[in-house]
C-alpha cells in the first residue's frame, strides 16, 4: 500500500510530467489561457492517461511478451492511445457539446501529448510494476498534470491583468513563469526514491 | 520468419479489433444534429432580419459554429452578444461597425398610397404589420423591430424606415459628457 502511495507521490510531484520531466509542454502553454478550460483538459488527459496505462499495460504483459514481438511496443501503444482518445473524443462530444468545443483541437492532440506514451513506456520498462501500480502511475500522472495546469492557468489569468513590461508580454512571460514554476517543484527532488 | 508473420498477425488483429471497438463506440455515441448550434440558435432573436447577411437566424446560428463572428446581430444587440460570448467561452465584441452605426429606426407605411396588396405583411418576420387583402395595412411601431424586410417588396414603395421620434416613453437622459477627471481611468478616456 505504502509502496502505490509513494508512486502516486513520485508521479505527481517528485517527478512531475510537465515541470521534472518535461512532457507534455504543448498542452500546458496552449490550454492554460483560462481556468475553465484548463480544467476541462486536465479531465480529459488524466481519463485518457489512467485508461492509456490499463490498456497498454494489459497489451504489454498479455500480448506483447507472450508472442515475445516487444519491439512492437512503441507502434501498438501508440494504437492503443489513439483509439482511447478517439473514443474519449466521441464520449466527450455526446455528453458535453460546449467542452468539445471549448477544447477543440486540443482535445484529439492528446494522442500526440508525449505524456500518455510516456507513461505507457515507462510503465513497460519497469518490469516490477504491477497492474494496479501501472494504473496508479498513469492516474497520478494525469493528477499531476492537471495539477500544474491549473496552477499555471490560475498564474496567467492574472498575469493577462497584469502590467507586463513589453518585451515580456504574451508567450515570453508565460514561459518564464513555467520556468520559475520547475524550479519550485524542484524542491520536491529526494522526496521519493523510486 | 515467424517472428515477423506472427508480429503482422498480431499488429493486424489488434487493429481489427480497435476498429470495431470505435465502429461501436460511433454508433453507440452518434450526436444527432449539431446540439451547440441548437443552443446558438436559442439565444438568437429569430427575427430572421438577414442583417448578419445569412438568410435567417438559424444559418447564421451555423455560420457561428462553424467560426464567424458574434456580433453581426442588431436586432439582438449588446445582451445577444453577451449571452453568445458566455455560452461559447469567448471575448464579447462590439456590435459589427457597420451595423452599429445605425440609430433604431421603424417602418412607417403611408397609409393613404398603400393599396393593399398583403406582400409587406409575408415579408415581415415579427408580424407587426397590420391588414387584410384590399384594406389599408399599418405598422405597430412597438413590435417593429427595424429589419427593412417590407421596404423592398412594396409594389408601390409607400414604406419608408423613420428614426424614432423621442416622446415621454422612449426619452432618456443625456450621457453627461466627461471633461473633469474623477479618476486615472477618466484621464486614459479623454486621451
Amino acid at each position: 500500500m505504502s509502496e502505490l502511495f509513494l508512486i502516486a507521490v513520485s508521479a505527481i510531484l517528485v517527478n512531475n510530467f510537465v515541470l521534472v520531466q518535461f512532457l507534455g509542454l504543448c498542452p500546458f502553454m496552449g490550454v492554460s489561457k483560462k481556468v475553465e478550460t484548463a480544467i476541462g483538459l486536465s479531465l480529459a488527459t488524466t481519463f485518457v492517461l489512467t485508461l492509456a496505462a490499463i490498456c497498454s499495460y494489459l497489451l504489454q504483459q498479455y500480448v506483447l511478451k507472450p508472442l515475445d514481438i516487444e519491439f512492437l511496443r512503441t507502434i501498438s501503444f501508440i494504437v492503443v492511445i489513439a483509439v482511447v482518445v478517439q473514443f474519449t473524443e466521441m464520449v466527450v462530444n455526446k455528453t458535453s457539446p460546449l467542452l468539445y468545443r471549448v477544447l477543440g483541437i486540443f482535445l484529439p492532440l492528446i494522442t500526440t501529448n508525449c505524456i500518455v506514451l510516456g507513461v505507457a513506456i515507462l510503465n513497460a520498462n519497469r518490469t516490477e510494476y504491477g497492474f494496479v501500480a501501472s494504473s496508479i502511475n498513469g492516474f497520478a500522472a494525469g493528477i499531476g498534470f492537471s495539477l500544474v495546469l491549473v496552477l499555471f492557468a490560475a498564474m496567467r489569468e492574472r498575469i493577462a491583468i497584469a502590467d507586463v513590461p513589453k518585451p515580456f508580454q504574451g508567450a515570453a512571460i508565460g514561459l518564464i513563469t513555467a520556468g520559475l514554476m520547475s524550479l519550485a517543484f524542484m524542491g520536491f527532488a529526494g522526496l521519493v526514491k523510486l | 520468419m515467424t517472428l515477423v508473420l506472427i508480429a503482422v498477425a498480431a499488429l493486424t488483429i489488434l487493429s481489427i479489433i480497435f476498429g470495431a471497438l470505435l465502429g461501436f463506440a460511433a454508433v453507440r455515441f452518434r450526436v444527432e444534429g449539431n446540439p451547440i448550434v441548437e443552443q446558438i440558435n436559442a439565444i438568437l432573436p429569430q427575427t430572421q432580419c438577414g442583417q448578419c447577411g445569412y438568410p435567417g437566424c438559424r444559418p447564421y446560428a451555423e455560420a457561428i459554429a462553424a467560426g464567424d463572428k458574434i456580433n453581426k446581430c442588431p436586432p439582438g444587440g449588446e445582451a445577444t452578444i453577451q449571452a453568445l460570448a458566455d455560452l461559447l467561452d469567448i471575448e464579447p465584441e462590439p456590435l459589427d461597425a457597420v451595423e452599429g452605426e445605425k440609430i433604431p429606426v421603424v417602418a412607417y407605411i403611408r397609409e393613404e398610397e398603400c393599396i393593399g396588396c398583403t406582400k409587406c405583411i409575408q415579408a415581415c418576420p415579427v408580424d407587426a404589420i397590420l391588414g387584410s387583402s384590399r384594406q389599408m395595412h399599418t405598422v405597430i411601431s412597438s413590435e417593429c423591430t427595424g429589419c427593412d424586410l417590407c421596404v423592398e417588396p412594396c409594389p408601390v414603395d409607400c414604406i419608408e424606415m423613420r428614426p424614432i421620434e423621442t416622446d415621454l416613453r422612449s426619452w432618456k437622459w443625456q450621457q453627461p459628457t466627461r471633461q473633469y477627471q474623477i479618476i486615472a481611468s477618466d484621464k486614459e478616456a479623454l486621451e
